[in-house]
């Protein structure tokens, strides 16, 4: 009886502490939608609900001379590309660690998980002189670009999931008459479905959140992200009081990922859990 | 795994194809950057006029400029508030959600919004929250008859900055713990209340030692993140020029490189940054084999 009661009692307190963090975890992204559906002169009003509710933010941030939309796109074909560079070389690179055995297999391992070391704070002076001679700054092109050759924490992801694929598989193909190419195309690449998703769920939020690199390479308003794009509005519309469309703005740039988050969540957790976390 | 198939004749220029990439961005963009870094930081360059060689000056102005000073000591007051307060926080929280109690994927999703989500866009709502005269914080201190207090003035913006940055980071930590906390046999739990050990000799005895591989894998990556921490700083603190009202050590390579366009100087600093680093991690290194518990 006592066991019971001391059971109870936990799980409330367990609940109580749970709930009181997740109000100020959820608190913000809520305050985020209500100021966007209030009017400006409600901005500071401290409800949750707008009285009344208006679409005019939304509206204004679609007009034509915010450029929204045109940073809208920007974030997403820069995201989709480093998306697609990044599952594409490093899937590649992968299984030649996992799969293959040739000479200086494991140095090259190894000098490849030593640059996860290397802060990328100190390899973004160089990179940016580089591209800056090539006349590739205020283009997208400087923040893509890399996502296409490699990196370690994606290659080593997928070379752990590569390992778990039975090599029964590789010498049947083998029989077959079937070739590297074939063996990665045909074989690997589709049962590793599971850590593609993964990887590519998170560079993709990592791309899409970026703040450092379109700041260096696309610093002007409009043709910018998203990140920057905000960043560069919220000096204009606090100045101009309109915060109303500053949060609207904010909304709809983190929606994509709160979508493919519901849907997707254990892509999310699974690239955590399975390595740790990248920045 | 030392087994593999061997390429077969021509299959060898497959394979080097494969590898291309990623040996073309270890060779350019990850060593050969840093040894760039490394030479641009012994000169004075602005992109516009020749590179000017100036030896180990760059270095010994670090010392004697009061800017770069503070930078350093903001960098490291924000890692010693930082990586404690998520290490503690996020632990405990995944002590709680370790619990077999219902609701727990819902609390999950809601503690993990904030990692994915952009910091720019929620640094825009911080910026609301703590807002002196029109801020719901300070709404919330003035209903319990407190004076509103300026969040983001210059002594108190660091803590302010601090929490946001936690905020943003538990739930990756959560994540990180729990599947520590789930790796943890059963048995040693029922073993121990047999022996009539309670709740807190629980987590002392049992949980907190058998769970010491997650922390010190956490405390590493939050002092990677607190030396590089950089969006919510800047979407809360920056003031024009580039500058900030509390500037860390990113904060001052981004401004020298690309506001003042002194390279060499950004890039000295960012070496610094990483001898930095490195040296936090050897330390780490050495404590975890003190006292780290692996199975």
């Amino acid at each position: 009886m006592g066991k019971k009661i001391e059971k109870v009692m936990l799980d409330l307190i367990t609940y109580l502490l749970l709930s009181l963090g997740a109000v100020i975890m959820v608190v913000p992204f809520l305050w985020m939608v209500a100021t966007s559906f209030k009017q400006p002169a409600d901005q500071f009003t401290m409800t949750l609900i707008p009285n009344p509710i208006t679409l005019d933010n939304y509206r204004s941030l679609f007009s034509v001379d915010l450029n929204f939309p045109l940073m809208f796109m920007n974030s997403t074909v820069i995201s989709l590309l480093v998306t697609v560079g990044q599952l594409l070389t490093c899937s590649m690179a992968a299984f030649c660690f996992a799969v293959v055995k040739f000479k200086g297999r494991d140095i090259l391992f190894a000098a490849l998980l030593a640059t996860l070391l290397i802060p990328f704070h100190v390899t973004l002076i160089p990179n940016f002189i580089i591209f800056r001679f090539l006349g590739l700054t205020g283009t997208s092109v400087p923040i893509w670009l890399p996502a296409f050759w490699g990196g370690a924490f994606g290659t080593f992801l997928i070379r752990q999931y590569f390992l778990t694929i039975p090599r029964d598989l590789v010498d049947a193909a083998r029989v077959d008459g079937a070739s590297l190419l074939q063996i990665f195309w045909r074989v690997y690449l589709p049962l590793a479905k599971p850590a593609l998703a993964a990887l590519g769920i998170f560079t993709f939020q990592g791309a899409w959140n970026d703040l450092l690199h379109p700041l260096i390479y696309m610093p002007a308003a409009p043709n910018t992200t998203l990140t920057v794009g905000l960043a560069f509005f919220q000096q204009q519309m606090v100045l101009g009081g309109k915060f109303t469309v500053l949060m609207a703005g904010a909304f709809v740039s983190i929606l994509p990922l709160l979508l493919v988050f519901f849907f997707a969540q254990r892509y999310f957790i699974q690239g955590i859990a399975l390595t740790g976390v990248k920045r | 795994m030392e087994s593999g198939i061997r390429p077969l004749g021509r299959e060898k220029i497959w394979l080097w194809i494969l590898l291309a990439p990623t040996l073309f961005g270890l060779v350019f963009s990850a060593f050969g950057a840093l040894l760039a870094t490394l030479g641009l930081s012994f000169t004075e360059w602005d992109l516009f006029t020749p590179p000017k060689w100036v030896g180990l000056n760059n270095y010994i102005m670090l010392f004697t400029d009061k800017r770069f000073l503070r930078a350093l000591t903001n960098t490291a007051q924000f890692a010693a508030l930082y990586v404690p307060g998520v290490v503690i926080i996020s632990l405990f929280v995944a002590v709680l959600m370790n619990r077999s109690i219902r609701g727990i994927s819902l609390y999950r999703t809601m503690y993990y919004l904030p990692v994915v989500t952009s910091a720019v866009a929620t640094a825009l709502v911080w910026n609301l929250i703590y807002g002196k005269d029109t801020g719901v914080l300070n709404y919330i201190l003035k209903q319990f008859g407190l004076q509103p207090v300026c969040w983001l003035c210059t002594d108190r913006a660091m803590l302010s900055v601090v929490i946001v940055n936690i905020w943003g980071a538990i739930g990756e930590g959560m994540i990180i713990f729990l599947a520590g906390l789930t790796a943890i046999p059963r048995e040693y739990y029922e073993a121990s209340e047999m022996d009539g050990a309670n709740r807190f000799q629980q987590f002392f005895r049992i949980t907190l030692p058998l769970i010491t591989p997650s922390i010190f894998f956490q405390t590493l990556i939050s002092t990677i993140n607190a030396f590089q921490a950089f969006d919510y700083i800047y979407m809360l603190t920056r003031r024009g020029q580039g500058d900030s009202s509390i500037p860390v050590v990113v904060f001052s390579i981004y401004r020298n490189a690309w506001h003042f366009n002194k390279y060499g100087v950004a890039s000295a600093q960012a070496i610094e940054l990483t001898l930095i680093v490195a040296a936090l991690m050897v330390i780490y290194l050495w404590a975890e084999k003190r006292f780290v518990v692996y199975e």
